[in-house]
């Protein structure tokens, strides 16, 4: 830790006034943005990567629950417990058997995000209209079927919801990801954070990518479902 | 054994014939319940035909109908689709070949009216260029705009989701239809709309229908044969309507059938089946003696003035057949006016609006064909309709 630590402080202020005065620096923000980029995309990669690989496992899941439905309250049961588990402490734990790194911080990152989506994904199910199942089987279509062409878009919202909330929290979880030897924006904010001007732009940068996923999946979400627009 | 003939014929409106129905002592029991939900059910209909099941609830009508398609299976028994059992046929397969509507129409939000249409003839991989015909051509069926293929379910009335609905059953073209209360959910006037227009409809189709509901009223309607089920789905009757109103089996038929079955028998028979009286028709300015003529010849006591197009214009007062010549002085007008089509408990009914005995009886162009009294309805009730 203290090693960590001793890295973090490396970074040094160049001796303009405000930046000693520790205020809000327009001019080192812009001087400084390009040491940014590198953590941005990092934090990037890793919230991707974290909800785009707990999504798939938590997908799994809930279409393996969804028609035994005696599955669900064991699979919340222990993705719960793991949603509970603080992250640090996950980092910890894993760091003897994954090592520092990005591996690490999407284990704990995807571990955290199971409850999320696998709870949405079922809601999305327990969503669709009756009748429309009822009519769809009557009508001869496959078990198969009816989830891929019935079930599944009825219960987008709810699915699109899930990410939406998963992505937004694993952004904000992914600042702790360098505690686990992976990169991100904590990492540049830890770096200084007694200055305010990095705390900004760290920070800032975090809120960013957060507000802009959530605003992609919502316009992805909008663009995938139609007829939610077209109610009269 | 019953026949049928599923030859296929080429183009989108590909008409299967319809395909006989015969339950077999088909039962169902649900696992863990004491008794049967429906018990030895044997009933048939012939090709064509709507068979309306009917009863109050829990009497087992809509799992009966649940298992001609097998979205429940039978626990005893058999169902005989053409002379096929239902046991020997894949579920979807056979699913796919039997139209199937709900009272909830159970359309599929998502997915816009022509591709809801599209559902079963898409399952069946018909080439794109058929489905759109046919959807087209089941639209207008049903007198939905062209252009409403592109609306989703939720932008439509529920009228007019009703006949999507049917005309999403319709698509493929299949011998069965399974309806359940399919006009359950529709406000009294749009009801009688739909059950009107799916009447028309199944005179051109010919569809083999069995169709659930819990009213009496529209069981004799909609029904060629009506099976009343009663508690632990044991069959009642089963019986043409005219037959089941004149002739209850017992007790629990005569009460769901209502103390009002002579009047229900009414609405079976149209104005052009009753020997209507002559009408003693009478223009102004014909010889009084004449006009008198007619009048004793006829039925009715009183000489319907009409104009040179035999159109009623209001019955005549004794004061107009005083003179040489008939004037046109009236006593009422000829008011209500009956026609031909008319169903014989709406025109009794509306005798009875105006406080009349007597209606003149036009035909499509307003002529006047024949007078309809209070006794002719009354002869009516009393005599079993023919044909039937």
């Amino acid at each position: 830790m203290s090693e960590l630590f001793a890295q973090l402080q490396r970074r040094d202020r160049s001796g303009e006034d405000c930046v000693s005065e520790n205020g809000i620096c327009p001019d080192w923000i812009v001087d400084n943005l390009d040491r940014y980029v590198d953590p941005f995309w990092d934090h990037v990669y890793l919230t991707l990567t974290s909800v785009a690989i707990g999504f798939a496992i938590a997908f799994g899941l809930a279409l393996l629950a969804h028609r035994r439905r005696w599955l669900v309250a064991p699979i919340v049961q222990v993705t719960g417990i793991l949603y509970t588990l603080p992250s640090v402490a996950v980092f910890f734990l894993l760091l003897p058997l994954t090592g520092r790194g990005n591996t690490t911080a999407i284990i704990a990152l995807v571990a955290y995000s199971l409850l999320i989506l696998f709870r949405n994904v079922i809601a999305g199910f327990d969503n669709v209209p009756a009748e429309s199942k009822d009519a769809g089987r009557g009508m001869g279509l496959t078990e198969n079927q009816l989830l891929w062409r019935v079930e599944l878009p009825l219960a987008l919202p709810e699915i699109m919801a899930g990410l939406r909330i998963a992505a937004t929290t694993t952004v904000g979880l992914a600042a702790l990801a360098f505690l686990a030897g992976a990169g991100g924006l904590g990492a540049a904010l830890f770096a200084d954070i007694n200055f305010r001007s990095n705390v900004l732009v760290a920070g800032g940068l975090a809120v960013l990518l957060a507000v802009a996923l959530d605003l992609m999946i919502l316009a992805f979400q909008w663009a995938i479902t139609p007829w939610l627009r077209a109610a009269t | 054994m019953t026949t049928a003939n599923t030859a296929q014929t080429e183009g989108p409106s590909a008409s299967h014939e319809a395909a006989s129905l015969e339950f077999r002592e088909a039962t169902k029991q649900y696992p863990g319940a004491d008794r049967p939900a429906v018990d030895g059910l044997t009933l048939e209909v012939p090709a064509g035909e709507i068979c309306v099941l009917v009863g109050p609830s829990g009497c087992g009508k809509t799992t009966a109908m649940r298992m001609v398609n097998r979205m429940l299976d039978i626990t005893r028994g058999d169902i005989l689709v053409a002379g096929r059992s239902v046991r020997d046929r894949d579920e979807a397969e056979l699913r796919r070949h039997v139209g199937y509507v709900i009272q909830q129409v159970g359309l599929f939000p998502h997915r816009t009216i022509s591709e809801n249409i599209a559902t079963v003839p898409k399952l069946l991989g018909w080439d794109k260029r058929r489905i759109a015909a046919r959807v087209e051509e089941l639209l207008d069926l049903i007198g939905l705009p062209a252009d409403m293929g592109r609306r989703y379910p939720a932008q439509l009335s529920g009228g007019q989701r009703q006949r999507v609905g049917v005309a999403r059953a319709l698509a493929a073209d299949p011998p069965v239809m399974l309806m359940d209360e399919p006009f359950g959910a529709i406000d009294p006037i749009n009801r009688e709309r739909l059950q009107n227009e799916f009447l028309r409809l199944q005179a051109e189709l010919r569809k083999t229908i069995v169709f659930v509901t819990h009213d009496i009223d529209e069981a004799i309607k909609m029904g060629d044969r009506i099976a009343v089920l009663q508690q632990g789905g044991v069959l009642a009757q089963y019986a043409p309507p005219a037959e089941l109103l004149m002739f209850p089996a017992n007790p629990f038929v005569e009460d769901f059938v209502g103390a009002d079955r002579a009047l229900k028998r009414l609405a079976l028979q149209r104005v052009r089946d009753v020997d209507l009286w002559t009408a003693p028709l009478v223009r102004a300015g014909e010889p009084v003696s004449e006009a008198r003529a007619k009048l004793a010849s006829s039925e009715v006591p009183y000489a319907l003035l009409v104009d040179d197009d035999d159109r009623p214009l209001g019955w005549l007062s004794d004061r107009a057949l005083t003179g040489e010549r008939v004037s046109a002085e009236l006593m009422s007008t000829p008011e209500p006016m009956v026609e031909l089509d008319d169903v014989l408990r709406d025109a009794l009914s509306d005798l009875l609006a105006h406080q009349v005995q007597y209606g003149p009886v036009l035909d499509h162009q307003g002529r006047v064909v024949g007078v309809l009294s209070i006794e002719l309805l009354a002869d009516a009730i009393a005599e079993p309709p023919e044909g039937e």
